[in-house]
């Protein structure tokens, strides 16, 4: 299956309407906290969320678009994800996601999985199946997993901090080649997933992302709804 | 706090290295106790039986003073039987320091509790000191009804020292499906681990899992404790309290109050 | 992929507002959206059509604020619906976003409301006060209103901007602070005219005992219409 594909844009395109824009990926409880207050510390913090949540999120997108059982790569992704916020955050995005996708690329496979989790599947096992119905691969879909991983908190932070935002994309064009190395090593945990079962997809943490998660959710006033 | 123990993570000129292993295993006596049919160590590490409380047998992991040496390969496998209870719990930190090769430590631990057991895992923390590289994996397999409070700490660094390189996975399934999977990666050659998405500074992680048949029923709800833990269900019968903190006996404090305070919630079961 | 069982795709779903059924066949509510300035007196005008038509119709709210739950509180505050006929959305910053460009987690919102309260006849969904080019997606909903004050300064109107122009109803509200700010009303409805050609304006002072009259009644119109379709 090609890597290259238009499809692999419109799908990772900022501007695809799942619901992506209201989430900064924990950048606004990290504000707040005073740990991201500029570009040297929003890059240490994506590159942290790149390699923990990123890469745990390009595995169970990558393995669902090799072709394992979407259900059991929810139940790996629930696993994953500690923070119930972060687990019912996951599923808000996946059914949004799933929206769009039924509309952009109709497929017998999407329909199933939103049959059997009307509630929603965790956003990235969506993500998986809405590569498949869009012609990608593994490895393409670990990459708007990744994407996605450091886009929206760079994104979130150029309005919570009035950041430039030509220092923010300098941010994401600095860890371009760890996205790639992050997808690559996601599309290979798939790969040994299929032989050795979902054990074998990566799962790194942020202590920090699942701890402030859960006070995030409790503030009554935010920007963002993670 | 009693001397560390000294796990040294790289290796003699012996690229095999030393392969350690020790096993329990805990079964009832049939009298409403818990025997230790299984009690075996070797190289660094020493089991011993000391004195048990009710129906739980409890085991301490005594750190033999010589270090592992080489490429050292650590194992400990315990199973707890249906119907026994078992309180495992180590006498000293476990240390990891530079070796002379730069290879890898490893240290993996196996746990399977049945059915209708109980085990209680209180290991004292692993201190990644600047230099090693140790990776740790600890897998759980839990039977549907059993239970099981599992602590895990690492601090990183000794006191005033950058940290070496610390990998550490833990992977809990319950009847068969995964319920907790976790990798923590700390220290030079872990991207991104000092800043604000994951440890921001802080030198002591550490969580407390619990698992109880019944929070199935009764699942507790999701509380911040201050800015730097949080008390969360997973999806399923099980409750994590995670946690980051300055140092170890700040960790430790955290992690204390709320063993205490989950314990009186599975006391009220 | 799939192409070779064409067979697989009985129909076609859009999953946005164009589809007037719900997916067990059902008829769903209408959907109107409230937009305009901040101050305009949005929250408010939900909040008296809220108390003006829930007698006679199911209602529910979805609110997107520019900070999160401001708007859906005083609703709930001034209980003018059952706190679970109201629902608040986070926009990240950009409400005009989360009504136009993104409207997925609002038709979330939307149908999670007709799920759980449901049957609806109506759902309102108020967008966070944003800017004179706000509109809303026709995917999220099947008519718009547009609300500003008199108090913003008589050449809003004037100044135009696709919210203004093309709302499907315009709503100048505090028409009684006119004497106080010097503003000329018939000005204001003679520029409306002009931007808007034969869309609708409707003058209201919601300070006054029944002063959201006129848009109960262009609601209940667009009800009407709905209903017949």
């Amino acid at each position: 299956m090609s890597t290259m594909s238009a499809a692999l844009l419109v799908l990772a395109d900022g501007r695809f309407p799942a619901g992506g824009h209201a989430h900064s990926g924990g950048a606004e409880a990290a504000v707040k906290a005073g740990r991201v207050t500029d570009g040297a510390s929003l890059e240490a913090f994506c590159r942290g969320r790149l390699h923990t949540a990123g890469l745990t999120a390009a595995g169970l997108a990558a393995a669902t678009a090799a072709g394992i059982d979407p259900l059991a790569v929810d139940a790996a992704a629930d696993a994953r994800t500690p923070s119930p916020a972060l687990r019912a955050a996951a599923r808000r995005l996946g059914r949004q996601l799933m929206r769009a996708a039924r509309a952009a690329w109709p497929s017998p496979e999407l329909d199933a999985l939103a049959a059997a989790l009307p509630r929603g599947a965790h956003q990235p096992v969506v993500l998986g199946l809405v590569a498949r119905a869009a012609g990608l691969g593994p490895l393409a879909v670990a990459h708007a997993a990744a994407y996605e991983a450091v886009s929206g908190p760079a994104t979130a932070v150029v309005r919570l901090l009035s950041l430039d935002p030509f220092e923010a994309t300098a941010v994401l064009a600095r860890l371009a080649p760890e996205l790639d190395a992050v997808a690559s090593a996601a599309a290979d945990a798939a790969g040994a997933a299929l032989v050795e079962g979902l054990d074998a997809l990566p799962a790194p943490a942020a202590p920090l992302l699942d701890i402030t998660a859960e006070q995030h959710a409790a503030w009554p006033v935010r920007l963002f709804a993670t | 706090m009693t001397p560390p123990v000294a796990l040294v993570t790289a290796l003699a000129p012996d690229p095999a290295g030393v392969v350690a292993a020790a096993r329990i295993v805990a079964a009832p006596d049939g009298r409403g106790g818990t025997a230790l049919p299984v009690l075996e160590g070797g190289g660094p590490f020493a089991l011993r039986r000391v004195g048990g409380r009710g129906a739980e047998a409890r085991v301490a992991l005594v750190g033999a003073m010589s270090a592992p040496l080489g490429g050292d390969r650590l194992t400990l496998d315990a199973r707890v039987e249906a119907g026994a209870a078992l309180a495992f719990s180590t006498t000293a930190a476990t240390i990891a320091l530079p070796g002379r090769t730069g290879a890898p430590a490893t240290y993996d631990t196996r746990i399977d509790v049945a059915d209708g057991a109980a085990l209680r895992w209180l290991p004292e923390p692993l201190i990644s000191a600047h230099g090693s590289d140790v990776r740790t994996t600890t897998r759980v397999a839990l039977g549907a009804g059993a239970r099981l409070l599992l602590r895990e700490e690492q601090v990183l660094g000794r006191a005033g020292e950058p940290p070496g390189r610390l990998r550490s996975r833990l992977t809990i399934h319950h009847a068969g499906r995964p319920l907790f999977d976790q990798e923590l990666n700390y220290g030079p050659g872990a991207p991104g681990w000092d800043g604000g998405a994951v440890l921001g500074g802080h030198r002591a992680v550490g969580q407390l899992v619990v698992v109880h048949p019944a929070f199935e029923e009764r699942p507790m709800a999701a509380r911040p404790l201050g800015a730097t833990a949080a008390v969360t269900p997973l999806a399923g019968p099980a409750v994590v309290v995670s946690a980051v903190a300055r140092d170890a006996l700040e960790l430790r404090k955290v992690l204390d109050s709320w063993a205490s305070e989950l314990n009186d919630v599975i006391r009220a079961f | 992929m799939h192409l070779d069982h064409p067979d697989t795709y009985p129909h076609r779903h859009t999953y946005t507002a164009a589809t007037p059924t719900r997916p067990d066949g059902t008829r769903r509510a209408l959907r109107i959206g409230l937009g305009g300035p901040v101050g305009s007196g949005k929250t408010a005008t939900v909040a008296a059509l809220c108390r003006a038509l829930r007698d006679q119709l199911s209602i529910a709210v979805v609110t997107n604020d520019i900070y999160t739950r401001e708007d859906a509180e005083f609703l709930l505050r001034n209980a003018v619906l059952a706190p679970e006929r109201i629902t608040a959305v986070e926009t990240g910053a950009c409400p005009h976003t989360a009504i136009r460009d993104d409207i997925s987690a609002n038709l979330e919102a939307v149908e999670d409301l007709e799920d759980s309260v449901g049957p609806l006849d109506l759902v309102l969904v108020e967008s966070g006060g944003d800017n004179l080019t706000a509109t809303f997606s026709k995917g999220l909903v099947d008519a718009q209103i547009f609300v500003i004050d008199v108090a913003g300064g008589d050449d809003i109107p004037r100044k135009g901007g696709p919210g203004l122009t093309t709302a499907d109803l315009l709503v100048v509200n505090k028409t009684d602070l006119a004497p106080y700010v010097g503003v000329d009303l018939e000005g204001m409805a003679r520029d409306a005219k002009a931007q808007r050609g034969e869309l609708p304006v409707a003058f209201t002072s919601l300070a006054t005992e029944g002063g959201v009259a006129p848009v109960r009644d262009w609601v209940l119109e667009r009800l009407a219409a709905w209903a017949a379709a």
